[in-house]
């Protein structure tokens, strides 16, 4: 199976994404501006500053033409995983509900974050049960969740809850902790801290974000057996 | 075009001005809200509000207001959306 990469001018986090998939599947950058998403099995929009997040993040890259082809992608189920400024991208384009405002602290916040899963049974998230931690750095300045309080209910009801920071570790104001959420189908997820940065206990401070990796894998092999 | 966060959302921009304000010696300043201008000239109008609704502003968190200016720069109109 092969994830794509999409990049964007002002993406940073490529690398890693790139490195983090190649640990569970094949995977390849795929550029803004080429409509064709290559045949993967799944996609990846990373973090950075796409397009240097002028107006708001992601707002612009929102209309890139391979965006275009993600939500199509999205639409027939496919695998679409964004983090940090790809999940602001994903909210922009209205494939994720709520917005990500600026941090309450005001401060750009680089730190690990401890975070639970609130629901081990999505595409991204198998190889862990509800209530597993994972410890995982974050990294931004516009990452509070924010969603009006129907939706935040409706989100929870409906199991779009994926990932809380854990007590104590909501340093960017998030209504009711989220870090992560997915759209109604599932098949869409984004969360503002990085996996991909911790998939090696050297450099990542633990290597739980590969879960999220090895999950989507699994649900891919599943999803083709 | 006028953006601003919508009223109930947190505002830490504006939270930071209002608490720099006292320590100027300004009193009495309550409810700072920072939002941004946007400016542009353009033929068609009409198309003003579908551009605010698309890119400019995203309706989930801000409120926008069109203020329509003719050459001469007299207020030729205006409307608010949110």
């Amino acid at each position: 199976m092969k994830f794509g990469v999409l990049q964007f001018p002002g993406s940073c986090d490529e690398v890693d994404a790139l490195q983090a998939a190649r640990r569970v599947g094949d995977a390849e950058l795929l550029w803004h501006g080429d409509e064709s998403l290559q045949g993967v099995d799944a996609i990846v929009i990373p973090g950075g500053f796409s397009y240097g997040d002028y107006l708001r993040a992601g707002a612009i890259a929102r209309f890139a033409p391979a965006m275009e082809s993600v939500i199509a992608f999205a639409a027939d189920g496919g695998l679409v995983l964004g983090i940090c400024n790809g999940f602001q991208v994903l909210c922009e384009a209205r494939l994720l509900p709520g917005a990500l405002l600026v941090n309450a602290n005001r401060r750009f916040t680089c730190r690990q974050v401890e975070l639970e899963v609130v629901n081990g049974d999505t595409p991204f998230t198998r190889a862990c049960t509800a209530g597993t931690r994972l410890s995982i750095p974050a990294k931004h300045s516009w990452g509070r969740f924010h969603a009006e309080q129907r939706t935040l209910q409706a989100i929870e009801d409906g199991g779009q809850v994926v990932l809380r920071y854990a007590p104590g570790h909501n340093f960017n104001g998030s209504a009711r902790d989220i870090a992560g959420v997915c759209n109604e189908r599932g098949n869409v997820f984004g969360l503002m801290p990085h996996p991909e940065h911790a998939i090696d206990e050297l450099t990542g401070g633990s290597a739980d974000g590969i879960k999220i990796f090895e999950s989507m894998r699994t649900a891919l092999e599943g999803a083709r057996a | 075009m006028l953006i601003r966060p919508k009223a109930g959302i947190l505002d830490p921009q504006g939270v930071a001005v209002e608490r720099a304000l006292p320590a100027l010696g300004f009193s009495g300043v309550a409810n700072v809200n920072v939002g941004r201008l946007v400016e542009l000239d353009l033929e068609d109008p009409e198309q003003l509000q579908a551009m605010c609704e698309k890119l400019l502003a995203n309706p989930l968190v801000e409120d926008y207001e069109v203020q329509l200016l003719e050459e001469s720069g007299h207020a030729g109109g205006n409307g608010r959306g949110s």
